[in-house]
């Protein structure tokens, strides 16, 4: 038998096989944040305007999106590296599972900063007793595990930019009534940061793609409506679980659908959805794009609409537009 | 009616949405220098993918800024088209608007990733009444 000699090779940022790598890491790098620089603490007299059953619902969807990090951070997004293209593809993954991680931890800031250690312990046993919070992580979870690179691809991009959205709700709605502004400008912070993932990881997957036979790229599209359809009727009942509560869901479930279609084309496939289902509360979509005069701290803030002033020479380009 | 100008990256997701208006495509090159030496005289409406966050330097892709840089270019666009996701909050789709505003023309949408049916049935729309109105 002959022998192989394995080659190690040292990651060159000089020679880019794929330039989607290097534009997506500085993106990636520009926008680096920590909970830290969000000044939460501000947020702890809007917190006690809440009523009880609002306090337990924010911590519940706090904790479902802190399952959803914790997954994409050590299993989902690690489970790419093995199949990546380019070594500089591997490295943008490990700085995606590193801000998934600063994500996960990011949601343990807010509860030490409202709330107490009993109400966290609460709200931490019941993401693992909650059947459609485990239902979702196993769904995900079965393909991350299982060997098919692609399918992996499409439940990791699923997971960015859909699953995570029936949680986003809440603090927009929230900032919609002036209420935990702070956090919500935290939020933001983790919206952006899944966009820029989510397009990403859709771009690998229609690159691997556009290799495979007809058949195959026929068989992927199938599978990646039926994943989406799987965990939407879960995402429904998860919902509904929450939401109904405070009569909500129905708003929700259009939020769902408008991310959803958003993940399909990130994935290069048309929306499933139709339009007046995906109908969201304006009051939603104002709190997604704050105008960037509505800083609720200027001084010690960093929110999503802050930012830090840097100073730059003019060139040519400025002025010869 | 108008032809259509667009940039797309590597990516192509901005093909991609250009390819639904049904309407003549002219794609900007990739490649910087032949993206400043690509000239377009024809009336065309043009479509543009916002990058970055809104750092305003990294906004607008720079083989646009090379192609808007030549004024034979930029006289011949009417209208810009913006693509982008809301995902960036006010930064949403923001290469339209700088564009549209350094060109004094109309920015007439903003559509997310590749546009839903919806998105490019009022595209059409409004393109068809710009070119009556032109």
């Amino acid at each position: 038998m002959e022998k192989t000699k394995l080659i190690t090779r040292p990651i060159n940022w000089n020679k880019i096989e794929d330039q989607v790598d290097l534009d997506v890491w500085n993106r990636l790098t520009q926008n680096f944040w920590l909970p830290e620089k969000v000044p939460l603490s501000n947020d702890i007299q809007s917190w006690e305007t809440l009523r009880p059953h609002e306090k337990k619902l924010t911590m519940h969807v706090f904790t479902g999106l802190t399952m959803l990090d914790t997954i994409q951070g050590t299993v989902g997004a690690t489970s790419l590296i093995p199949d990546a293209r380019t070594q500089h593809e591997e490295a943008v993954i490990t700085n995606i599972a590193f801000m998934e991680s600063v994500h996960a931890k990011s949601y343990s800031s807010v509860f030490s900063t409202l709330t107490s250690t009993a109400e966290i312990d609460e709200a931490f046993r019941w993401s693992e007793d909650n059947p459609h919070l485990q239902k979702k992580a196993e769904i995900i979870l079965g393909y991350y595990n299982g060997d098919d690179p692609l399918k992996r691809k499409v439940a990791s991009t699923l997971l960015e930019s859909f699953l995570f959205y029936s949680g986003f709700y809440l603090p927009m709605y929230w900032s919609s009534r002036a209420k935990l502004t702070n956090t919500a400008d935290l939020i933001r912070l983790i919206i952006r940061d899944e966009a820029i993932h989510g397009y990403y990881i859709g771009y690998k997957y229609q690159q691997a793609l556009a290799e495979e036979s007809t058949t195959r790229q026929e068989e992927m599209r199938g599978y990646t409506y039926d994943l989406l359809l799987e965990l939407y009727e879960n995402e429904i009942k998860y919902t509904a679980d929450l939401y109904d509560e405070i009569g909500l869901t129905a708003d929700v479930k259009k939020f769902l659908h408008y991310n959803g279609n958003k993940a399909l084309m990130n994935l290069g496939y048309d929306p499933l959805f139709p339009k007046d289902e995906c109908e969201v509360s304006p009051a939603i979509l104002a709190a997604l794009s704050p105008n960037a005069d509505e800083n609720h701290d200027f001084f010690s803030g960093s929110g999503s609409s802050y930012v830090i002033g840097k100073h730059e020479s003019t060139t040519d380009d400025d002025w010869d537009f | 009616m108008f032809d259509v100008v667009y940039f797309s990256s590597i990516s192509e997701n901005t093909k991609r949405f250009v390819e639904k208006f049904g309407l003549k495509t002219v794609r900007i090159p990739i490649k910087t220098d032949e993206a400043a030496n690509f000239v377009y005289e024809a009336e065309n409406v043009l479509v543009v993918p916002t990058y970055g966050s809104g750092e305003e330097k990294t906004t607008v892709p720079k083989q646009v800024i090379k192609f808007l840089n030549n004024p034979a270019n930029r006289k011949h666009v009417k209208a810009v088209i913006a693509t982008g996701n809301t995902n960036f909050g006010s930064s949403f789709g923001l290469a339209g608007d700088m564009v549209a505003q350094k060109l004094g023309v109309p920015l007439i949408y903003k559509a997310e990733i590749l546009g839903t049916p919806d998105d490019i049935e009022t595209i059409k729309e409004r393109l068809e009444q710009l070119w009556l109105t032109r």
